[in-house]
């Protein structure tokens, strides 16, 4: 058995019986903060759900603090300290900003808990305290953006998933939610982070791998992978 | 002028009560996009319950709703999952005929077991008691069930809007994946749904037993205008199934009425054509 908190073990995942993930691996450590990058299509996304539960693959497991979770439902993860911010962010459009931050911590019950984590993400991103009664669909992609991070972190997980934060953010806003990810992993959540602004992601990463249509092509420390040829010309354009 | 008042007064009275029979039929199609066919059939299921606790146990209406809410209650579960979970997300037609096969099953048993003949119970607590205000006769059996339907009504409204759990159904009517990420069981939601849309029609079957005889194809009437109100008043809105129901109700009273009662239903199902024609969506749809 490795050290890893979350151990990907050859995974091979179908839509429709369509394969799309044809045997990836990936180890996420306590305290890192993972990146995967790669193209359009490439199978970012489809990794990340199948790790949060959202679908099961057909083939290969998935190892969670040395637990095997490859068939566990999407719902009982959360309880095992996986929070998942899917891509395009998914909040709960009619709902307020507070009701969508009490849904991330829905499987707490105790109501000073609760309060003591509001008050925590409301620190980390004041505009959401100020937003609190606001119904999500009418606040700007930015604020949705940092609503999303924040309902995910309600739970306090171990280990916080996020896919594309950057999706439809304008640069100078994409820096600052990628500060936020660091500070939040300095205060001790692992991270695996899925991006398309390669660069950015890379430089906040410890470690990153490269997906291509559904495969591994190219892992490493985030230093290697930001001085590699072949990723600064596939996807920095240099 | 008093009689004005006394019809819509009836009306109004009437239309509370079809508010919680649409209220039911309502939060299942707005939280899993499923139209429960069997709706009506609850509806006279609890009756049957209500009239035969009252008949052989002499239990009054106005203690057995209680029975015969827990019981379509789970009537509704037992219906989600063995039936509509099943067949959810397969086609998209697929829940909507396995709910009008129940029905059927349920509207031929009874008429095997019961006959087809009308029954209504006699010597209920609230039987010929009426509040008398000058030209204005109110009968109690129908204050009482309109006044509780309207407070039932409010309490789903509460657990819908304040509580926990109010979200986490609102959460799941709107992105089942995301629910889930949260935690939600959407599977246990929808059962609970699917027990609390049972419970609401199972409460109003209960009641009405206190003026209106039973028989097998009383469900049949009360669950079209169930789907008249949703469909009115926008699919999932506790609000809008109020206000569309009471509209009915004024419609049904007043049309009766001053038409003729043969007309009434003419003149509510004419009322619904309109308001779609104007508000495809409904009166509060999303
Ligand atoms: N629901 C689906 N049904 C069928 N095929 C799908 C579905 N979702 C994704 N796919 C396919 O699976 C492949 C991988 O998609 P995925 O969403 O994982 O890519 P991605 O790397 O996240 O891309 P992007 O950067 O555009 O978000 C693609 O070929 C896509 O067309
Ligand atoms: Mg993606």
């Amino acid at each position: 058995m490795s050290d890893a908190m979350l151990s990907v073990n050859q995974i091979h995942c179908a839509y429709d019986s369509v394969p799309v993930i044809h045997g990836i691996s990936l180890e996420v450590k306590e305290g890192e903060i993972v990146a995967i990058v790669g193209a359009n299509g490439a199978g970012k996304s489809t990794t990340m759900r199948t790790i949060a539960g959202l679908m099961h693959p057909v083939k290969g497991n998935i190892n969670f603090l040395g637990e095997d979770v490859t068939q566990t439902p999407s719902y009982a993860m959360i309880t095992k300290g996986i929070s998942f911010v899917p891509e395009g962010r998914r909040l709960f459009s009619k709902l307020t900003v507070r009701e969508n931050l009490e849904l991330g911590s829905y499987i707490e019950k105790n109501r000073a808990v609760i309060d003591e984590r509001l008050e925590e993400v409301f620190s980390l991103f004041p505009i959401l305290k100020k937003r609190e009664n606001q119904v999500a669909e009418t606040m700007s992609g930015g604020e949705q953006q940092m609503c999303a991070i924040a309902r995910g972190l309600m739970s306090r997980p171990k280990l916080l998933m996020l896919d594309e934060l950057s999706l439809g953010l304008m640069p100078s806003l994409v820096e600052k939610v990628l500060e936020t990810v660091v500070e939040i992993n300095r205060k001790g959540t692992t991270i695996l982070l899925v991006e398309q602004m390669v660069q950015e992601a890379l430089e906040i990463a410890s470690r990153g791998y490269v997906i291509q249509t559904g495969r591994i092509v190219q892992e490493g420390s985030a230093r290697d992978l930001l001085e590699s040829d072949s990723v600064r010309k596939a996807y920095m354009g240099l | 002028m008093s009689t004005f008042v006394q019809v819509m007064l009836d009306g109004l009275l009437a239309g509370m009560l079809y508010a919680l029979v649409a209220a039911g039929l309502s939060l299942i199609w707005g939280v899993m996009d499923v139209i429960n066919f069997a709706h009506g059939e609850f509806l006279m299921v609890a009756m049957y319950l209500s009239y035969w606790l009252g008949f052989l146990a002499h239990v009054d209406p106005i203690v057995s709703w209680v029975a015969s809410g827990a019981f379509v209650f789970i009537l509704g579960a037992l219906t989600y999952r063995f039936i509509v979970s099943r067949c959810i997300g397969k086609a998209a037609m697929a829940p909507l005929l396995a709910t009008f096969g129940l029905s059927m099953f349920l509207k031929n048993f009874c008429l095997n077991r019961f006959s087809p003949n009308f029954r209504i119970l006699q010597t209920t607590v609230l039987e010929g008691k009426k509040i008398i205000l000058g030209d204005i006769v109110i009968g109690l059996p129908q204050l009482v069930t309109g006044l509780f339907s309207l407070a039932i009504l409010f309490a789903l409204y509460f657990l819908m809007k304040k509580t926990r759990l109010g979200w986490a159904i609102q959460a799941t009517a709107m992105d089942r994946e995301a629910a889930e990420l949260m935690g939600i069981n959407t599977d246990r939601i929808y059962l609970l749904v699917f027990g609390l849309g049972g419970a609401c029609v199972g409460i109003a079957g209960g009641l009405l037993t206190s003026y209106l005889a039973v028989h097998p194809e009383v469900g049949a009437l009360f669950g079209l205008i169930a789907f008249l109100i949703v469909a009115m008043g926008g699919f999932g809105s506790i609000p809008g199934a109020l206000a569309a129901a009471i509209l009915i109700g004024l419609v049904e009273a007043l049309a009766g009425f001053y038409i003729a009662p043969v007309f009434k239903y003419v003149a509510v199902f004419a009322m619904y054509l309109a308001v779609i024609m104007i508000r495809p969506k409904g009166l509060f749809g999303w």
